[in-house]
């Protein structure tokens, strides 16, 4: 029954939203569906928390292996939960001066903003910096050129890495403007803008495609497994 | 007559008419091919070797007595992709119950927890092991994206799970996790349509799928008459389409090249049909 | 175990150790010496330069700033430039987002290059912050037929309706240029879909001109989209150090003997790293390269630590 109801609200979200696309009179369905959503994710943070509470809290009491871990982990939720909700360090809003908790959550200055600008900032910067070091490893070890098409992909990485910096310029700039075309930097935006748009053309229709026969699928419960049934 | 043509233009919008006769066209197919798979007409599908592995990789975790990862993506259930990863993780789910092999599954938002608790405790029931699903293996970690990627990459490198999967839809992460899982020795078998992601999975994972492979994957898997006739359906869409795009550049090429006007009405004609 | 073999299985902490030479040197000779390599505009960038140069006095910008301090890196000179390209205009500018942890990036511009660079402006004049708004591409349905049910206050708090510059604006189609700096999703493509494709067909009148600034994995993406649907883009920080140079140069020759704070060379700096890292992951492929034909003339088997997709 409860999985009669599930594929009962996909089905109708799903048809609000196409109608919303081509129908004047209901284009807000698309909008209102779109904000039931967000309603529901926005509750569903509060599911996200309790389990998160409860991984680390049965993490500690059992002591597994890191629970170190989760002591942090559970330590600076609940801190940064706490100076968001009393709005430690806030100043007042100018309209409301004698009201302490007038003003923004994360204004400059703030525990919040200094949480954001010298622990989440630099921490979700380091994150992605790494992926310079990975990119360098996966390179070594994967691209070899053990057949046509691997060696073709080479040769484009090689045209493309050195005709995206001043190399390009150092190793073809010394070609005459009739030859230019053959510089790296230009060899280098005629592949983006010709070959890998031709291409990725291609695969945007076919993943269009995709998401469009899987909806259908979903919107007439061709497809269940999402919800845990057989189909 | 133009109060008529004023009346339809008010309740619908005509300049999404080749649109929405293009979507009519491709339920008919999916619907129609779904209908002949129904009535017994085979469909044979490519073999897509990133699928014919999930049983191997799964195996060889039940060999080691490591765990399975499962990655859903770090998108919510309102994503195509996350919902393909899902129908993904209910496969590999089952066979991970037949063998006894256990995964685990964090993820990046509630919902698409409460989603994969749902699709493997399913999995668990129809391989008739009901009794060995463990709702806490499939848990929340944080919505934030590095936040996510860096507990995974922990997790991966101290539990060194034997086979990693990494299904849905996925951002700069991804090289971050197909790295560390190729630098713990475990199998990975990624499938995504975010088509910036796909080098970075194609360049470290032992097998990827892509893009319309990701979608295929449930009909695959299941073999299912309902899922293959749509898969096939699908595929028709698609040549109808590639047909006409021929047909477009033909006649726009020959309009620019001629210069002839009957060629340039047809060639815009024909680029209002399918849509620009 | 031969020099090859041996290097075939390196350790990959070797590389990361290599990785961080070729960028860190660089940061610091480029810091010390405060010189950058010369960069000429690609067609995109060059494109991306003209749209803005090419809009009418008053007109009407609005500057989305999709990404957060992860690619801050990348996408912050860009929305520097920009800022500073529309701000020397004095076109008014909008700045909103749609990602959360965005805004301390947009009160960042706007300190460093409006308040420090045009004191003259007024705020709710000139220029306006609308902050962040929940609902990812739902918002962009939304603003794109009525702005001021998404966006109801300023990110101060100020209700749009007491903002004077925010009177003419109904939806998205009442702006001039749209600018979208972008390092996912929600990000340009969105703002393609909802936004700029609908006004491309039809009875819409003008074509809502979009101009984007992306990530470097986002850029293969993307390109497809330039020239109809974005009017120019710059990919990565390769397209923001050659929009930065465009917009330094034009900035010296409206203002002769101006002399450019390093803040605004940023992404030119940047260049340097880039270069020497390129350079080490072009050696380390034909390292590779070596090793694989070495080991194939020799009729040994493939690499052992090589993973690939078939």
């Amino acid at each position: 029954m409860t999985r009669q109801i599930a594929l009962i609200i996909t089905f109708v979200s799903g048809f609000a939203m196409v109608a919303s696309a081509f129908f004047k009179p209901v284009e807000h369905w698309g909008e209102d569906v779109a904000e039931w959503f967000n309603v529901l994710a926005a509750i569903a943070f509060v599911l996200g928390a309790a389990n998160l509470a409860k991984v680390h809290l049965e993490k500690i009491s059992s002591r597994s292996p890191g629970w170190g871990y989760s002591g942090l982990t559970i330590f600076f939720f609940t801190f940064t939960f706490a100076v968001g909700l009393m709005k430690l360090g806030v100043h007042p809003m100018d309209k409301f001066p004698a009201v302490a908790m007038s003003g923004e959550k994360d204004a400059e200055g703030s525990a919040f903003w200094w949480m954001y600008a010298f622990v989440m900032s630099p921490l979700t910067s380091t994150m992605f910096a790494l992926l310079a070091f990975f990119v360098a490893s996966a390179a070594f070890r994967a691209f070899r050129a053990k057949n046509v098409e691997a060696a073709l992909l080479l040769g484009t990485a090689f045209i493309v890495l050195l005709g995206r910096t001043f190399a390009g310029v150092v190793l073809t700039g010394w070609l005459p403007e009739s030859l230019s075309f053959l510089r790296l930097e230009n060899l280098a935006s005629l592949i983006l803008e010709v070959f890998n748009s031709a291409g990725n053309r291609a695969i945007i229709i076919g993943i269009a495609l995709g998401v469009a026969a899987q909806s259908l699928k979903i919107m007439l419960g061709l497809d269940r497994s999402y919800l845990g049934a057989s189909n | 007559m133009e109060t008529a043509a004023a009346t339809a233009s008010s309740w619908f919008d005509g300049d999404r008419a080749p649109l929405l006769g293009w979507l009519i066209l491709l339920s008919m197919l999916v619907l129609a091919s779904i209908a002949a798979a129904r009535r017994g007409k085979k469909f044979p599908i490519r073999r897509i070797a990133g699928l014919v592995a999930v049983e191997e990789a799964v195996g060889r975790a039940t060999e080691m007595g490591r765990p399975i990862l499962f990655v859903p993506g770090v998108q919510d259930v309102d994503q195509m992709m996350t919902i393909a990863g899902l129908t993904v993780l209910s496969r590999v789910g089952k066979i991970a119950a037949e063998y006894d092999a256990q995964i685990e599954v964090p993820t990046a938002r509630s919902l698409v927890m409460t989603a994969a608790r749902e699709t493997m405790q399913a999995s668990y029931m129809s391989a008739g092991r009901s009794d060995s699903y463990n709702p806490d293996l499939v848990y929340y970690v944080t919505d934030e994206q590095f936040g996510y990627a860096a507990y995974v990459t922990g997790l991966m490198v101290r539990k060194k799970p034997a086979t990693c999967f990494y299904m849905g839809q996925f951002f700069a992460e991804s090289l971050i996790f197909a790295e560390t899982g190729n630098a713990i020795g475990a199998i990975q078998i990624a499938g995504t349509a975010e088509s910036s992601q796909l080098p970075f999975f194609v360049a470290a994972c032992d097998y990827t799928l892509i893009g319309e492979e990701f979608f295929a994957a449930s009909a695959y898997l299941s073999g299912e008459p309902d899922q293959l006739g749509s898969l096939r359906g699908q595929d028709l869409g698609k040549s109808a389409i590639g047909l006409l795009m021929i047909v477009v550049v033909f006649v726009a090429t020959a309009a620019a090249v001629t210069g002839v006007s009957g060629l340039t009405d047809a060639a815009e004609w024909l680029r209002k049909l399918v849509g620009g | 175990m031969s020099l090859l073999e041996r290097l075939d299985i390196i350790d990959r902490r070797w590389i990361f150790l290599l990785m961080a030479l070729a960028v860190s040197i660089p940061i610091i000779v480029s810091g010390m010496t405060g010189k950058t390599f010369p960069e000429s505009a690609t067609p995109t960038t060059q494109t991306a330069f003209d749209t803005i140069e090419s809009l009418p006095a008053g007109s009407k910008v609005l500057l989305a700033f999709d990404f957060d301090p992860a690619s801050a890196g990348e996408l912050q000179p860009m929305a520097i430039a920009f800022t500073r390209h529309v701000a020397s205009r004095d076109f008014d500018m909008y700045f909103a987002t749609l990602w959360a942890p965005a805004p301390p990036l947009i009160i960042e511009t706007i300190k460093s290059v409006i308040v420090a660079g045009h004191p003259h402006m007024v705020y709710g004049v000139d220029y306006v912050n609308l902050g962040f708004q929940a609902g990812n591409e739902s918002v962009l349905k939304v603003i794109s037929t009525d702005f001021k049910q998404s966006f109801t206050v300023d990110a101060r708090g100020t209700p749009v309706t007491s903002i004077p510059m925010m009177a003419d604006i109904k939806s998205t189609e009442d702006f001039d240029l749209i600018i979208n700096l972008s390092a996912g999703y929600p990000g340009c493509k969105e703002w393609v879909q909802y936004i700029v494709s609908p006004t491309l067909s039809g009875d819409h009148g003008t074509e809502l001109k979009l101009v984007a600034g992306v990530t470097g994995v986002q850029a293969p993406q993307m390109v497809p989209y330039w020239p109809r649907q974005l009017k120019g883009m710059l990919a990565a920080i390769k397209g923001a150090a050659e929009y930065e140079a465009l917009v330094n140069a034009s900035l010296m020759e409206a203002n002769p003997g101006l002399i450019i704070s390093p803040v605004f060379n940023e992404a030119q700096r940047r260049m340097a790293p880039q270069l020497f890292g390129h350079l080490l992951m072009v050696s380390l492929i034909i390292l590779g390269n070596v090793i694989h034909f070495s080991r194939k003339r020799a009729g040994g088997t493939a690499v052992k630590a090589l993973r690939s997709t078939p």
